[in-house]
Order: C-alpha cells, then structure tokens, then sequence
C-alpha cells in the first residue's frame, strides 16, 4: 500500500482530522517504495527492496502542541494515534512561536514529478545496471564499486482548516567509482534523475572507467592559488553549502556569513559576481519537485519554521550577483512583518554554453576536478570550508590535459569562490538540493581556488 | 534517514545550530517507552521459529534480531522548548546464509506469522542474491552461548526520569549561559536505549539492554559592532551511560593548570555552560594564530575525533578490502602493510586498542549483533600495525579464526555489518600529568574539545580544528587562540607523538552517529586517550574576508 492515490489519501486524512478533539490538527501521511542494489570489488554485495507508509499527526490547544506517528491504518489505530498526540500536547510546555496551521491553499499545476518508468523499476533492471558496470569494468582491468538506488512515493497533507496537499514523486541515483587493480588511478561518476530513462549505466559507467584509467600514477604539483574547472558535482556541493545558510533568522541575529557588520543582513546587498543567478523553481523540467512544502522539520511554526502545506513558488535566491530572498519562516516572518517564504524543494543555478573541453580549450594553467570530498565547514562566519578531490584531478596547461595531478585539500568558500567566477559551463542535473530536492548546477572556472594541502589518496 | 540528510542537518555551515533530530520509528509518550510489549520467553519462542523455517528452508546459518529501539530527544534554546520527541521502532530482522549466500529480511509484524514470513523472504533473497555470489560466505566460528543476558551498567534510566526534569535542567544551563554573557544559546539531550534479543542456529540466545546518552549545547556570543560571531560547544561526551552522567561527580573534574574544567564519567552541564559563555566572548578579541609548525597538545575530548577519523576508520576491513570504495572509500592501511609486522604507524609510545568492553563506552556490549562475546585487542602495539577491526564473514580473509566482536545494525529492519569498535590510546605508563606536559613545551597549542574535521578517502591527508585553543609558550598557556586548525599526514602524525600523560588523565570522547555503508547505517563508537603531545605539527590560519 506503499503508494495511495489522491482519493485514498484524502479519505485517510479527512477521518484522522475527523476524529480531533483538540483546537486544530495536522495530518501528514506518507509512503515510499525503495529498492537498491550494491556493489564492489566487481561483485554484488547486498540488494534489497523496502515499503513504508507512516502517518504522523500533530495536534494543539492553544500554543502547546503534540505529536505522534503511527504506521497501522485501522480506525482504532488511528483514533489513538490523535489522542496520544493530544495527551502530549496538553503536557507540553507553551511555545511562544506557535503559528497557526494555513487555511486552504492554491498549488497551481502539479510538477512531473512522478514517473512512470521509474516507479516500475525491477530487481532485474537494477541486477542489469550493475553488470553493465561490472563488465566493462573487470574487461580493463578495473574494480568497480557503485549502488543504484530507487524510490516511488507520495506525500500528502491535511489540517482542520481545510487545508489539503498531495504530490507523487519518483526518483533514481546512481554512483560508481571505479579504481584501477593496480591501485593508482580512480574516477567516479554520478546520475540522478526522476526519470529513469534518461539514466544509461553503461555510458555514465565508462566515464568512470576512463577517467580511473587517465589518473594513473598521477603527479604530485606544488599546492597554492589555481585557477580550477570544477565539475557540476564538485560546484554543486560547495553551493549547496552556502545557500543551506540562508535562513533570515540567523542572519538577523548576527550569526551568519549574511549578517552585516553593524547590525541586519546582506539582503539586497551584492555578495558575488554578478553573472551568479540561482533561484529555485518547483516546475523545472530537469528539476522537478513538490509544489508543496511540509514544513521542513517543525509543525505551526515550532523548531523547523511551520510550512505545513506553504505553497512553493518560483523565487530567485541571488540575482545579478545580488542577495533577492532570506528564508523566513511563518514565525519568523510575523515578526519582522514580512511575508514567510516557503522552504525551496530545488536549487537552480544559470549557466552558460561551455562545455568542460570549451573551458580547457580556454585554460593556461589549472586544475580539472572531478569531484569533492569529506568537505566540512571551517568557519561559519566566513563559509570557510575545507575538503579534498577525489575520483579524478587533471593538470591543464595551454589548452590541454597535461597529466593526472595528485589530490589536494582545498580551504575555500563558495562567497570568495562565487566572487572569482571566470566562466559559466552547462548545466547538469545533481542529486541533493533542499527538502528532497535535487539541483541543476552548471560547471564554472574560478580562478585563485586554494589548495593548501597535497594528499596521497587514490 | 540517509547520511547526506544527517551532515545537511548537522552541518557546522549553520552558525553552530542543531536542528531537531530526525526521527527514526513513531513517536510516542514517554510514558510508553517504559512498557515491555514482550517477555523473554516469548522472544525466544519467536526467535525458534525464525530459526526451525529457516533450517526446514535449507538454510546452513541463521539469525534473529528482535530489536526494541528507543529515542528521546529534547531540544531547547534560550528560554524556550523547541522540541521533545519519543520515538519506538520495533521488529526483527532475520538473516540466513542459503546456497552461501546472505539473505536478509525485516518486518515490523512480532507475530509467529509475521516470523515465518519473513524468514521465508530472506531465504529466498539469499538463493536469488547467489547468482551473483563469486564465493561462498565463509563464516568463523561462534560457540553457542544458551541463554545469557548483558545490560549496560547504569544506575538511573534516563526514560525514568520525567521529561520536565530534564527541561529544567537545560533551561537552567542557557539561563547561566545568558547571565554570563552569551548572545544565543541552544541546548539538547539525545537519550538512546537498545533493547535486542538475539538469537542463531549456533545456539545463542542473547538479551541486551543497551543505554546512551548525549548532552550537549552550543554557545553564541555576538559582537555586532564587528559584525563577528563566535561559538563554544559543550565539553561534554555522548556516554554509554544513563542519566547518572547527568549528576556531577567532584571526582570526575579535571582542572587545568589554566582554570578550564574537564569531565569524565559525569557532567556538570550548568557549570559548563558558564564557563562556555565566558570562553566565547573571550574568542571574539582572541589573537589569531600565527601558522608554522607547532608543539600540540591535543585533550581527549578533542584527540578522540582525530584517533576516530585516522586509526579507527582506516583499519575496519571492510574499507581495506573495497567493499566501501564507492562511500566511504579505501584505506592507506593495506593488508600487506599489516603481514609485514614492521609498518610504523606511529612512534614507540603509541599504543592502540579495540575494546568493546570497556565501562561507559558507547561500543559496550556483551555481545555483537552476530552474537560474539566482546573483547578487547591491540591494533598499534609500541607503534606498529598490528590488527584490524573484523567480524565472522572477513576473519578468513586475513588468516584468523575468530571474530572481533563488532557487528552492528541500527535498527531491527537494516542487516548487521562491520562497524569500528571502540578504538583507544593507551595511556602513558610513566606518571605524567597535563601539568607537567604544558610546562615541558616551548611553542606549543592547546586544543580541548570537537571542531572542524576532514579526511581523505583512504586517510592520510587530515585537517582539524577544535572547540577552544590555548597558546603555550615556555612551559605556559598566555593566552586564548582563533583561527586554529592543523594539517597532518596520519602516519607522520602518529609518529610525532612523544608523550601521552598517564591514566588519571584518561576520559572519553565519543561520537554518536558514525556513518557508513549504503542504504547508510549510523552507530556510536568511543574512543579514550589521555592528553597527548604531537611535536613539529603544520598549524594554518583559516581567518578569511568575504
């Protein structure tokens, strides 16, 4: 029963609201079917499938609120689940950010989230997919270890203000690393989409197997100022990172790379070059994502900022160069007499028609990275992060590959990083964005990123 | 929950705050944490099923799991409640080896027939999953046990102590944060309690009560002026321990000989949460470091993360194997490094161990979850490799017998895999205390606590930074220090060691939620030190402008 229809959804919810006996209630039902299958050292190592729907209701008198979660769907078990939640709520302690559940939202047209091909996915396919790994792989002399999961799913969501919200959703992720048996050269690949046809194993696979093959006994260079071509991977993680931070909150009460000296925020202040334009967009093609947020966290407005049901809207984050939107949740935004902004489900960034070889073509000196890892945050203040490549680092002189370079630790921040913006490449689906979201993040070239460090890691 | 989620969730990137904790299983009334939906007996009852329709099924090994995994979380900041979560997941899972392969199957239905049928699904993933198999599962021998019963030591149950109770105490630690001078203040208590049956077809069956608990805050002071911010983290450590951690013990501080207080096996939340305030209002006129090479001396609270990420990681063998290549990655610590029997991994005085026994430990348990005695062994032994971290599947691969004892699973519905056990530095066995270190270096820096943390994917390249740092200069700490984090190579680290102060100095750090495998699993691991002194270690300065 994974995956309940609109109807059935509905029918569940309206009886759960029906059954309150508290000043208001909020019902979330959801489910998911999974399915993955692991690999390494040329072999499979674990498959599995799993089910799961759960309902979880939150309930309120006054400003004191509760909840519970239950995942049996009988009328009794039902009916507990709510008193249980109201007995918390009565023992709860007053939340002076309580906000009131939303009346009846309009969501527009549904994104094409759910896809049909993806949520028929068979063990076979994903058996398929990981031998089309495998093979090619152990033919050149070359270990693979990869996982392809998948998931099919709904959301849904009702109050007892006559609030009602349902989204389907499909998904499918791939990785694979693929390291050479004579353990000097490693490359990495990723995909995700929503729909499942557009994922080629086989292809995506190769690239791994030709960039471990390309990194070979790689040499070590002199760490310092670089001008880099990251992969969209590779920029997407450290983006991700800064527009995680966000939050208005945070901002206003001077803990954030967004709050300004002096006291209030970056907000409609230039912090990057002014080609950087990222917005996000619940009815991207390539990005597609509920309309709808649940409130990323926190119900009425407690702990995660009460989005129970807010609807998404297209919205730029940084435009021109220049901050456009904070997040404000509902509590947050009623006190700084603002509109609340709903928690984005996708991230966007525009890019440009360079392709990677356009951007090596164009490059004197600089680095070619594939992929970041175990990157961790050095100082919040000034979004100084530190991390490694990994899977493929290529030295570029004059237009060319030159030669696999050994991994470096970079400490960097994506604002100075934004701000040393050389060339925009194309865009590329990513897996990872807000709430479930993924991202489409270009390539770009960013001159004097610091490597402090080199690493012997392969 | 997936592991990208957690860091998203934990990330440092947000100015130090913790969001509410995901949930895993229903939330539930505290109350209803305290019922006992199951007897032993009829555990056992079930567990015989499982293990009989396995069998009848052709399976030549099997293992039940019925798991009882409960949470409780409570969230404050400044004044407020943010949140209290409860949470109960329940069921089991059952593994087999059939045609030699592994199956595995979980269901949340604790009934005879719920039982039988996942265990006929686990069969027949293992003979499905044996098309692929190039070898067949070689399995070390466990005895059987019979029916025996371990539970954590604990002298409070923190699901006993009502929820108000523990409010009050986090409100009274941010309520002296704020009094002395912190901007912000966020505070959390994460309690954990594991009840496991375990049961196989060699003849065990084990019952286990396993408790943890984690308190922790982070402290903002804010100079707005400037437009500067700073943190200091609670010096606190997740324990295997109940809610006894949460009642402060004289014995159990340490000073410094520069006014800090430390703890052990007990915590004093409040007083830490003063001195927190103090120490991060301080950091905003610190002096920032000057990079070079420095003396460190690292405090175990903040070396535990560094033996974690460097020792602990690159021996489980799995990683050594590939079997993580495509996650968590590979390691430099390679096999033939191990048979060699002279690969220095670190200087003379480092003495490295895995223990699953030890007392107050998060890894602590009678038994793993594949039903082996826990024990303690060596992996560094006066500087050199000496063993990994393996369990019954892998031991054959590295020519032993016999299991380690540290298989884990995070729940009933996920399969046991290899996890890092406890891994330790032995304390130094001269009488040698912090004092005697600090007034031994010339030009050196203090760090005490958990920060910033980086490794490579087969670990030799690290950067870390730290909760508070202290510069020493001719045998005195002069003064506090920002903008601190040190570059490392784990080998070249290790072998900078020269002293380790002796045991009274020796308290645990601890991590909560190690992430590895995909479907990620996460799972708690100690690791003990006394404060130790690395010299000649590459010191940089991470202050920027934006």
């Amino acid at each position: 029963m994974a995956i309940l229809s609109k109807d059935d959804a509905k029918k569940i919810l309206e009886k759960v609201v029906g059954f309150s006996k508290s000043d208001g209630i909020e019902v979330t039902l959801n489910g998911n079917d999974g399915g993955n299958i692991r690999y390494a050292r040329n072999s499979v190592s674990t498959a599995g499938e799993s089910s799961n729907v759960s309902l979880s209701v939150q309930t309120y008198f006054g400003k004191k609120s509760g909840g519970a979660s239950i995942n049996e769907f009988d009328d009794a078990s039902l009916e507990k689940v709510v008193r249980r939640a109201e007995e918390l709520a009565q023992l709860a302690p007053e939340n002076p950010e309580f906000m009131e559940p939303l009346g009846p939202q309009n969501y527009g047209t549904d994104p094409k989230t759910f896809i049909e091909s993806t949520a028929k996915i068979t063990p076979d396919y994903r058996a398929k997919s990981a031998s089309n790994s495998i093979e090619p792989a152990s033919k050149k002399d070359v270990t693979a270890a990869g996982f392809l999961e998948d998931s099919r799913g709904f959301s849904s969501l009702m109050n007892s203000k006559g609030l009602f919200a349902y989204s389907q959703s499909t998904g499918v992720d791939f990785t694979v690393t693929m390291r050479t048996n004579d353990g000097t050269g490693s490359g990495w690949v990723a995909r995700n989409f929503n729909d499942v046809s557009k994922l080629d194993a086989a292809e995506a696979s190769q690239i791994a197997i030709d960039k471990a093959l390309q990194s070979r006994n790689a040499k070590a260079i002199e760490p310092g100022k670089y001008t880099v071509i990251l992969e969209p991977n590779a920029a997407a993680d450290l983006l991700g990172l800064m527009l995680a931070g966000m939050n208005a909150r945070q901002a206003d009460e001077g803990r954030s790379y967004l709050s300004k000296k002096g006291g209030g925020t970056k907000l409609g202040e230039k912090i990057v070059d002014e080609r950087v334009n990222i917005y996000t967009d619940p009815w991207n093609e390539e990005v597609p994502v509920a309309n709808w947020s649940d409130g990323g966290g926190g119900r009425f407005g407690g702990g995660g900022g009460g989005g129970g049901g807010q609807p998404r809207t297209k919205m730029d984050l940084i435009k021109n160069g220049v901050v456009s939107n904070l997040i404000y949740d509902r509590y947050w935004a009623s006190q700084k007499n603002v509109e609340a902004t709903s928690f984005p489900g996708n991230r966007i960034m525009a890019g440009g028609n360079a392709s990677i070889e356009d951007m090596i073509k164009d490059t004197k000196k600089g680095v070619l990275v594939t992929r970041f890892w175990y990157i961790r945050a050095v100082d919040p203040q000034t979004l100084l992060y530190t991390g490694l490549t990994r899977d493929g680092t290529f030295y570029i002189e004059n237009g060319k590959i030159k030669h696999p370079v050994k991994n470096f630790r970079f400490n960097e921040s994506p604002i100075i990083m934004l701000n040393n913006l050389e060339t925009l490449g194309k865009q590329m689906r990513v897996a990872g964005g807000f709430g479930g979201g993924s991202s489409l993040i270009p390539a770009m070239k960013i001159r004097d990123f610091t490597f402090s460090s080199l690493s012997d890691a392969v | 929950m997936k592991r990208r989620d957690f860091v998203q969730l934990t990330g440092l990137g947000l100015g130090g705050l913790l969001l509410p904790f995901p949930m895993m299983g229903n939330s539930v009334s505290p109350e209803a944490l305290l019922e006992i939906p199951i007897t032993i007996a009829q555990k056992k009852q079930l567990a015989d099923v499982a293990l009989n329709t396995a069998k009848s099924l052709g399976a030549t090994y099997t293992d039940v799991r019925i798991g009882r995994y409960l949470n409780q979380f409570v969230s404050t900041r400044e004044k407020r409640v943010q949140g209290i979560q409860s949470s109960e997941s329940y069921g089991v899972g059952i593994r087999v080896i059939a045609n030699g392969t592994w199956g595995f199957a979980s269901t949340n239905q604790v009934t005879t027939e719920g039982v039988n049928k996942a265990t006929t699904q686990a069969v027949a993933i293992a003979r499905a999953n044996s098309k692929f198999q190039k070898e067949p599962v070689i399995l070390a021998p466990a005895p059987g046990y019979g029916e025996v019963v371990w539970n954590t030591p604990i002298q409070k149950n923190s699901f006993e102590v009502p929820v108000s109770e523990k409010v009050d105490l986090l409100l009274n630690a941010n309520s002296e944060a704020m009094k002395n001078g912190a901007n912000f203040v966020s505070s959390n208590l994460f309690q954990v309690n594991e009840q496991k049956y375990f049961a196989s077809s060699d003849g065990s069956y084990i019952d286990q009560d396993i408790h943890r608990i984690w308190p922790t805050f982070t402290v903002s002071a804010i100079d707005r002026a400037s437009g500067q911010f700073k943190t200091r983290d609670a010096l606190s450590a997740p324990m295997g321990m109940g809610y006894d951690y949460m009642i402060p013990k004289k014995e159990d501080k340490l000073q410094t000989p520069f006014g800090m207080t430390l703890y052990g096996n007990s915590y004093d939340i409040v007083e830490d949460a003063i001195a927190a305030a103090k120490q991060a209002k301080e950091k905003l006129t610190a002096k920032s470091v000057e990079p070079g090479k420095y003396d460190m001396v690292l405090e175990p609270n903040h070396l535990g993360l560094t033996i974690h990420e460097s020792v602990g990681h690159p021996l489980e063998l799995d990683r050594i194997l590939g079997y993580e290549a495509n996650y968590a990655g590979t390691s430099f610590a390679t096999l033939d490094k191990l048979k060699s029997g002279t690969f220095n991994y670190g200087s003379k005085v480092v003495n490295i161990f895995a223990d699953k026994t030890q007392p107050c430990s998060l890894g602590a348990v009678g038994y793993d979850d594949e039903g082996v005695k826990c024990k303690r062994w060596d992996l560094i032994k006066d500087g050199i490799f000496v063993n990994v971290e393996a369990i019954r599947d892998q031991v054959h691969m590295i020519g032993q017998k016999e299991s380690h004892g540290c298989c884990y699973s995070q729940s009933w519905e996920d399969v046991q895999f290899q996890r890092m056990p406890n891994v330790s530095l032995a304390p130094g066995k001269e009488s040698y205390s912090l004092a005697q270190m600090i007034k031994d270096v010339e030009k050196g820096i203090y760090i005490a606590g958990r920060g910033s943390y980086s490794i490579d994917q087969q670990r030799y390249n690290f950067q870390f930074g730290g909760n508070v740092f202290y510069e020493i200069k001719n045998g005195e700490v002069i003064g506090m220090l920002n903008d601190v984090a040190y570059q490392s190579n784990t080998q070249e680290f290790w072998n900078s060691c020269v002293k380790i102060c002796d045991e009274k100095d020796y308290r645990l750090f601890g991590s909560f939620f190690d992430g590895k495998g995909q479907p990620s699993q996460v799972s708690a691991v100690s690791h003990g030190s006394s404060t130790s002194r690395f010299n000649g270690v590459n010191v940089i300065n991470t202050a920027r402008t934006i």
